[in-house]
């Protein structure tokens, strides 16, 4: 079938969309981005393929599965084939980190296996149904386990914890830039096998399910059109047609998701867009953060870093406040000193923390108004709206700016851009252009 | 007195040969200028009176064009740096404190030579409240005479005659006195008359250069391509013969390119397809110009008129000419007339005016971080022009001679989708709306 994708290569994130002929969503990926632009696009694509086979997988089930139990089924196979990638690539970080290590050093070698050996114990704990994970990375997952667990088996097997983590460092990017490999339909297979093992509850036909599987995975998903966008779009090999500015791409991405959209709020990791757009989509007016990235996404991954937390952690955190504790600084570095003085001070985390989402939202709201304010329905996306703390401040702030607004907020909102770039690319080919795969 | 230099290593035309000898010539002349026995007197491109300059015999030097051309040479930022080591803090204008990181280095011009010590400060306020301090500072370290004019806002957009009266009056009063004081040399109206005369000239020719961009493809650029045509006009050049005969000699150029149907010379040789035709609204990024207008041609987008262009005089908008019959007056509606001068619903009128006669596709501000006198109220006017105009609009921000203020990653992205964005809406078609 003929596919359409959208790469948007941001600063933090790359995500894909896949999208069919009629515009429908097949899968969306995403991961980080690195700083090797090419394999995170590869990655992230391949991400949106996995969605793709299950979306395909879920509607060659047709009804064979009872409704209520489809759900379940869909998460706990993601949740499966998620935990094998990510045993296959702990293998491969594994016998990277073993590959470092000189000979003789049979000391290092055991703690390093004891400590992969117990990662590889507690994995299938952090990909169950409403488990919380500090990131979907496999570089967040391994590094934050390797640095915990490390610190533990250095201790009892008196090597030394430095060792260790040197082993990672020189390992992870190689081990990241490596894309998945192997047998993908077994892969496939094999976690259908498990899920319906294990959910015999949800009562699946095995036979039904398998065949419906092996139809999903070999269905050739043909790569039509491809559009890029995002701050890493030049690095990709693409002609310059298959380019499109973010801003184009996100307000077209907001206004698929919701058509009633006027204006549409990005916060980035690196900056921070207004965009007004009009009816059909198209991009009327934008304003940007100047000069400096204060107030966007990264600013959040310095927070985060400097109080030594993941950056899923703030938002939830800041939404225990009691009370949200001023902060002036609009510049990401002072603010950080203002953290650490509000510390010092005696002031609660969480309350500092509510005080840092308002100060990010309050950036955003000039750029708002700088951008022509908000008259209609309005839009949130990026990867900060993911952030129920940000969430909160900014609808009180429309609120007592704008009045009474419909706020949309897609729990898809990260793809906006991606999703913008894949309609691009299906209407690049509906208006004749070349149908080559780039 | 712009930077042709820069230019000429890629493309040699006449009348860039012939800019690039004047700004060489003027500044031999005012490095030897104690060999040579002239007196200079130091003052600014809006407002500035060189015609008069000219009748006592003495030089005129330019301190922004000066912090321009080290823009351009890559030194100011060194030279800012230093400004903010002595003090000068950085929210200042960039010109100025390039202009005091020069004179603390011994005010070196671009021909490796000290500057002379100015003999006098003519002070013309026009437009810019920063000149007041930039003088003051000069005054303080030169300990030299200074002769104010002040030109009063165009608050109300238009010139009242008790206006016009003031600024004669000062010149009459205080401006000529001193000028005959410090040079010896007592004032010939006659001589001033010539000089307009040589002015008007030139200007006829250097509209219609500016406006020759009515035509598609626009043989010029008139930003990019334009602060090099303002060059002789806006400096201490006005009123000389070799200014009539470089206007003379451009025209010339401008009517072939015209007559073979070719656009703008850009360094990279000329442009071939015009896809977008923009009005530009504040001074340009000098530090990195070339850059910046890559940014410009590689998209096939080509500046139609800029008001960065008429900073130094507005001819075109209301007609005005230097006029040898009225001199004195015309020389106080010369000042008055300059576009940071005007107010600003003059200004968002003007630049209604050029994306209408010369049929541009938008309006794109360059809103300048240090220049207040440009700045204020540019998000308001773009707002006003967008609804009358329909046209779509975008806002990117740099600043003049301070590197750290250009971030060509996020200039290029906000120009890129600003071009994609016109396009977009020209062709008016969004996809089909289905939710996702």
């Amino acid at each position: 079938m003929k596919c359409y994708i959208g790469i948007d290569l941001g600063s933090t994130t790359t995500k894909a969309v896949l999208m069919d002929a009629d515009m429908e969503v097949l899968g969306q990926g995403i991961t980080n981005s690195r700083s090797n632009y090419e394999t995170a696009a590869a990655v992230a694509k391949q991400e949106a393929h996995i969605g793709a086979r299950l979306t395909l997988f879920r509607r060659g089930l047709g009804d064979a599965v009872a409704g209520k139990n489809v759900d379940e089924l869909m998460e706990d196979l993601e949740l499966n084939i998620r935990l094998e990638q990510f045993l296959e690539q702990l293998e491969d970080l594994r016998a990277t980190c073993a590959s470092h290590i000189r000979d003789g050093q049979t000391g290092v070698l055991e703690a390093l296996t004891e400590v992969f050996e117990r990662i590889n114990a507690e994995a299938p704990g952090m990909f169950q149904r409403g488990a919380r994970r500090r990131s979907d990375f496999f570089r967040d997952i391994a590094g934050s386990r390797v640095m915990y667990i490390g610190e533990e088996v250095a201790k009892t097997a008196g090597v030394s914890f430095e060792t260790l983590l040197n082993l990672y460092d020189k390992s992870i990017i190689d081990v990241e830039n490596r894309p998945p490999e192997g047998d993908i339909a077994a892969k496939y297979r094999r976690a259908l096998h498990r899920v319906v093992e294990s959910d015999a509850h949800l009562k699946v036909d095995e036979k039904i399910a398998q065949e419906a599987m092996r139809k999903a995975v070999e269905m050739e998903l043909e790569e039509t059109y491809v559009v890029g966008t995002g701050y890493g779009r030049v690095t990709l090999p693409f002609p310059k047609e298959h380019i499109r500015s973010e801003i184009l791409c996100h307000g077209l991405g907001a206004h698929m998701m919701y058509p009633e959209t006027r204006t549409v709020l990005d916060i980035g990791g690196q900056d921070t867009k207004a965009i007004q757009v009009d009816p059909r989509g198209i991009v009327e007016n934008f304003q940007m953060n100047d000069r400096c990235a204060a107030g966007c996404g990264r600013y959040l991954g310095y927070i985060a870093d400097e109080m030594n937390m993941g950056l899923h952690e703030l938002g939830p955190m800041a939404m225990k406040a009691t009370k949200s504790v001023r902060i002036n600084s609009t510049c990401t570095v002072f603010a950080g000193a203002e953290l650490r003085d509000r510390l010092a001070l005696g002031e609660k985390r969480e309350d500092i923390l509510a005080g840092l989402h308002r100060a990010i939202i309050l950036r955003a709201m000039s750029i708002i108004s700088r951008s022509g304010g908000v008259t209609e329905q309005f839009t949130f996306t990026g990867g900060v709206a993911n952030n129920e703390a940000a969430v909160k401040e900014l609808r009180k702030l429309i609120h007592e700016n704008y009045g009474d607004i419909t706020i949309n907020i897609n729990p898809a909102s990260i793809y906006t851009g991606a999703l913008g770039a894949a309609a691009f690319a299906r209407r690049a080919v509906e208006n004749g252009a070349g149908e080559t795969a780039a | 007195m712009s930077t042709a230099t820069e230019r000429d290593e890629v493309v040699k035309e006449p009348s860039m040969l012939k800019q690039k000898e004047m700004i060489a010539d003027n500044y031999d002349r005012l490095t030897r200028a104690k060999e040579l026995g002239l007196k200079v007197s130091s003052t600014y491109v809006p407002g500035n009176l060189n015609e008069l300059v000219m009748c006592f015999d003495m030089l005129n030097n330019l301190p922004e064009i000066n912090a321009i051309q080290n823009g351009m040479r890559k030194k100011s930022g060194g030279l800012i740096m230093d400004a903010e080591k002595m003090g000068h803090s950085e929210d200042v204008c960039t010109y100025v404190k390039a202009d005091i990181g020069n004179m603390a280095k011994g005010a070196i011009a671009p021909n490796g030579k000290p500057m002379p010590v100015p003999d006098l400060l003519l002070l013309s306020y026009t437009g810019c409240f920063t000149f007041m301090k930039w003088f003051e500072l000069l005054r303080d370290q030169y300990g030299c005479r200074t002769v104010m004019l002040h030109v009063p806002y165009e608050g109300d957009g238009k010139i009242t005659q008790n206006m016009r009266d003031y600024v004669v009056k000062q010149i009459k009063e205080e401006v000529i006195p001193t000028f005959e004081e410090v040079s010896g040399i007592k004032f010939d109206i006659d001589r001033l008359r010539e000089n307009l005369r040589k002015s008007a000239e030139a200007e006829d020719n250097f509209v219609w250069v500016l406006e020759s961009a009515k035509n598609r493809p626009s043989p010029i650029d008139a930003y990019f391509g334009g602060v090099f045509y303002i060059g002789p006009i806006f400096t201490a050049f006005r009123g000389t013969q070799d200014a009539v005969d470089y206007y003379a000699i451009l025209r010339k150029e401008i009517e072939g390119r015209l007559a073979a149907g070719e656009g703008p010379v850009t360094p990279e040789g000329d442009m071939t397809e015009e896809k977008y035709r923009l009005v530009v609204e504040g001074p340009p990024n000098w530090t990195s110009f070339r850059d910046f207008w890559k940014m410009f041609y590689d998209e096939g987008a080509v500046v139609v008129a800029s008001t960065y262009t008429k900073v130094g005089g507005v001819y075109d908008y209301d007609g005005f000419r230097h006029d040898p019959d009225r001199p004195l007056e015309s020389l106080a509606d010369y000042c008055l007339g300059c576009y940071t001068n005007r107010n600003l619903p003059t200004r968002v009128d003007m630049i209604e005016g050029y994306i209408d006669q010369y049929q541009a596709d938008g309006f794109l501000v360059n809103s300048i971080k240090s220049c207040n006198s440009f700045s204020a109220g540019q998000l308001m006017m773009m707002r006003e022009v967008e609804k009358r105009t329909g046209k779509p609009a975008a806002f990117i921000e740099t600043d003049l001679v301070d590197p750290r203020y250009f971030s060509p990653a996020n200039v290029k992205n906000r120009l890129e989708s600003y071009f994609q964005m016109i396009e977009q809406k020209r062709r008016g078609g969004g996809p089909p709306a289905r939710a996702a």
